[in-house]
């Protein structure tokens, strides 16, 4: 896997959605749309859906540096370097297709041509977080297996659900009435910030709208689509207040206002916070291609997501994931592993428990196999030790014994 | 005053007349099929178990034939309701492939009492030239028959149960029908429906077969064939104006923009002249009007209503703007002009409803499916601002026209309580149905209600 190219910078970044409008959310089930309406489009920077059909010598396998994706869709961003409209390259070819080959591709991030870029969608943002200290440990303590040293965390995965298997999503999207002016999307389950979509361009909005369906979603977004169906924030004007039609117009704009000063404030303020470490992925003219990562602090939201960004850090593109308890886990531990140069006692302490519960929670995170043998075992004997003397004193004199 | 349950009688005949106005059984934008149905055939059952009488009274209403039909086979499973008058009276208003659809779907039901019987023969003896319908629906007229237990006499029989007994037939329909088969030219005298089966069987090319057969097209097979012939080189020759109106409203949505641009002035002569008509001696008494018209995303229906509530929009449009003295016509989207319209966006239905009260008109009509999302239920609020605060003695008229069923609540789906909210299907009605609104009111009573019934089956 290509490691990135650009050097990350650290510390909380917030995400800048000004020159983006909050509108009124509708609702279907158990989601909730917000639409996101931009006074003035950017011209000088469009996204299409791209096919791969116009390519087929897609197949680039060379040695260890393959990389094997499902390619649901990928997007085109064109640009020009004086500021001049582009048009959207290729959006004549209509639909993103239904079904889709595997391909192996040899970057994730790729120049079609000089002035387009093509990537994939959310595979900037996924790699990056697979890619999270992917290296291993950088010291070699003697608690580390010879395979961690030597690869890493090689092969990691991580689960993800394609927007058709969200239960109402596909029908929240086809009866979702997309505004005129409308650059993105925040969606909602169970009232949880489940992804963010932004893009450019009015029309470059209408033609991707639909591939919100093929695009990848957390465990978490699946598990609160299943939940109670969302409520409308239906408006409210106090009559009391109202002595003519004037009046009655200004209590019907405060509305929407007040709408969106909750909706920024309270509902996306998560996304907004969520980005910590901005990591440059390519230049494209005057704009900026990176990937950011959460904080990864457990109990709260943690979105990964990938952004183009224009020189004065207006948002043209903006796509996120919402990661699941296990994977912030899973990140939390690795990051917290990584500031101590992974030295185990140091992380353990850091957490507030002993090396022999941090090595049986990085079993149970899914790196057990980082660990050395002997080490796991001697930590998972010292668990059974310490259960069966509690089960010992708290079993009542002359109980038999529990079975092994 | 009425009682309570006269109030819920009131409220239950309103309900169910907005839904045999607006459902059709097919799929809506926000709702499948399926949902459809079932909510509908629920609601048939449910009238029909604690209101029988006014189950049957409502066919005098204007409804669709879609639940017309659905009441007609229901009466007639039950011996002793409805009267049978008013359903002959239906049928007779119904297009004939509907009639005998009904009728074969007795058929199905088993079906075959008197009355029935009696009412299919009388029917078919109304028909104006049953040789006609014997070509044109072969299969459903032999079902009828057989069902009613007719025997026809001379050539009709043959002709549907031994057609090649006779070597040659006096009606001369029946006679091109039979040499059709092995003369071309024959067929130009069939309909065109049975004609374009045997052009097949001939192989005559489209633009000939079309060419030849345009004298025999009936009006609204020269409209559905006016843009396949065009390409072919064809001129069906279908007269726009003789239209009704949200047919030619559907016709109007169904062109592209660039071609309605160029054909603005017959197009617009085509839905001046048809509103015109359906005024008919009220054009020009209705004061000065607003209204709403909602052309968001949802107005597109649904693949097999293609733009339905959209041309329910259109033609109310110019239906308005023929009924008042002074007409302002405010589109959801903003946009302007009405020959243009198409469905996309949002709905801001509160945000217009305010600007359609800013210059206080008389009447304020709002065409729309209900689903204001932008805010949700802000047009809700301003009405009841409105109707509380700003104009407490009602002095503008408002009305609510919902051409779509909502399956989940029975009903179509109503903006405010504060507000009449009424089902439609065809703008023709919209006279009719602002004097139905009065009664979802809640100012008239149950007897008014049974009166406006009585009178309308009366006639």
């Amino acid at each position: 896997m290509n490691g990135p190219t650009g050097l990350g910078h650290s510390g909380p970044v917030r995400l800048d959605l000004s020159g983006l409008d909050t509108r009124p959310a509708q609702t279907w089930g158990a989601m909730r749309l917000v639409p996101l309406v931009r006074r003035e489009p950017i011209e000088d920077l469009r996204l299409h859906a791209g096919l791969y059909d116009d390519d087929p010598a897609t197949t680039v396998l060379s040695d260890a540096t393959g990389c094997t994706t499902y390619v649901p869709h990928a997007f085109v961003a064109t640009w020009s370097d004086d500021g001049t409209p582009v048009a959207a390259y290729g959006t004549q070819l209509g639909r993103p297709r239904r079904h889709m080959p595997v391909w192996t591709r040899r970057r994730m991030a790729r120049h079609g041509d000089k002035s387009r870029l093509r990537f994939l969608p959310l595979h900037l943002a996924v790699e990056g977080f697979l890619a999270l200290h992917f290296g291993g440990p950088v010291i070699v303590w003697e608690e580390w297996s010879r395979q961690a040293v030597a690869h890493g965390l090689s092969p990691r995965a991580e689960d993800a659900y394609l927007g058709m298997e969200i239960r109402g999503l596909e029908d929240a999207l086809k009866v979702f009435e997309i505004h005129p002016e409308q650059c993105g999307l925040l969606l909602y389950t169970g009232d949880t910030l489940a992804a963010a979509f932004v893009v450019p361009h009015p029309e470059d909005y209408r033609a991707l709208h639909p591939t919100l369906v093929l695009d990848l979603y957390g465990e978490l977004v699946y598990d609160y689509a299943l939940f109670y169906p969302a409520r409308d924030f239906r408006a409210t004007i106090d009559e009391d207040a109202v002595s003519s039609l004037a009046d009655l117009r200004a209590e019907a704009l405060r509305q929407e206002r007040e709408w969106a000063r909750f909706h920024d404030s309270v509902m996306a303020g998560g996304l907004i916070r969520a980005p910590d470490k901005v990591e440059e992925i390519e230049r494209l003219g005057r704009f900026t291609l990176s990937r950011f990562l959460p904080a990864f602090e457990r109990k709260s939201e943690n979105h990964i997501g990938e952004t183009i960004i224009d020189e004065e850090g207006q948002l043209a593109y903006l796509k996120t994931f919402r990661l699941s308890e296990a994977q912030s886990r899973r990140g939390h531990l690795l990051s917290t592993l990584a500031e101590h140069d992974w030295s185990l006692p140091a992380t353990a302490a850091a957490l507030g428990t002993g090396p022999a519960a941090l090595g049986l929670r990085l079993e149970r995170a899914g790196f057990g196999h980082l660990l050395r043998q002997d080490v796991l075992d001697g930590y998972r004997k010292a668990r059974a030790e310490r259960l069966s003397g509690r089960s010992r004193r708290t079993r009542p004199a002359g109980a038999p014994s529990p079975p092994a | 005053m009425d009682t309570y349950a006269d109030l819920i009688e009131c409220e239950d005949v309103l309900l169910f007349a907005n839904a045999a106005i607006t459902s059709t059984g097919q799929r809506e934008f926000h709702g499948s099929a399926g949902e459809q149905r079932l909510s509908l055939d629920f609601l048939h059952r449910y009238i029909q178990g604690n209101y029988p009488d006014l189950y049957a009274a409502t066919l005098a209403l204007d409804i669709n034939d879609h639940n017309a039909a659905l009441i007609i086979a229901n009466l007639l499973k039950q011996p002793g309701t409805g009267d049978g008058r008013l359903i002959a009276w239906r049928l007779a208003r119904m297009s004939p492939p509907r009639v005998y659809r009904l009728f074969r779907e007795l058929r199905r039901a088993g079906v075959n009492n008197r009355r029935t019987r009696a009412i299919i023969r009388d029917w078919l003896a109304g028909r104006p030239d049953l040789a006609f319908d014997a070509v044109k629906y072969r299969s459903a007229v032999k079902s009828a028959v057989r069902h009613a237990h007719l025997t026809l006499t001379g050539e009709l029989g043959d002709f549907l149960f031994a057609p090649f007994s006779r070597t040659r037939y006096d009606t001369p329909v029946l006679e091109a029908w039979r040499r059709a088969h092995y003369d071309k030219s024959a067929l130009y005298d069939l309909p065109y429906t049975v004609a374009e089966g045997f052009a097949a069987r001939h192989g005559i090319s489209r633009p000939i077969f079309l060419e030849r057969v345009a004298p025999r097209l009936t009006g609204l097979e020269r409209l559905r064939l006016a843009e396949s012939a065009g390409a072919a080189g064809v001129a069906t020759g279908a007269d726009l104006a003789a239209m009704p109106l949200v047919r030619l409203a559907s016709y109007v949505l169904s062109l592209a923009a660039d071609v309605r641009t160029r054909r603005r002035a017959e197009l617009v002569g085509a839905l001046r002249a048809s509103a015109a008509r359906a005024a008919g001696a009220r054009a020009g008494t209705w004061g000065s009007v607003a209204a709403v018209l909602d052309d968001s995303f949802s107005s597109f229906g649904s693949p097999v209503k293609r733009r339905r509530p959209l041309a329910v929009a259109l033609a109310c449009n110019y239906l308005l703007e023929a009924l008042a003295g002074a007409y302002r016509g405010l589109w959801v989207s903003r946009r302007t002009d009405p020959l243009q319209a198409r469905a996309s966006g949002h709905t801001p239905l509160g945000q217009r409803i305010l600007d359609a009260l800013d210059t206080r008109p008389g009447m304020l009509v709002i065409v729309s499916d209900g689903w204001d999302n932008a805010p949700p239920g802000l047009a809700a609020e301003v009405l009841r601002v409105w109707r509380r605060k700003l104009d407490p003695g009602g002095e503008v008229g408002i009305v609510h026209m919902n051409p779509v069923y909502d399956a989940d609540t029975f009903d179509v789906r109503r903006l405010s309580p504060m507000v009449p909210t009424a089902g439609i299907r065809d703008a023709e009605d919209l006279p009719a149905l602002v004097e139905l609104a009065r009664f979802a009111e809640g100012r008239t009573g149950l007897a008014e209600l049974r009166a406006y019934l009585a009178d309308r089956a009366a006639r």
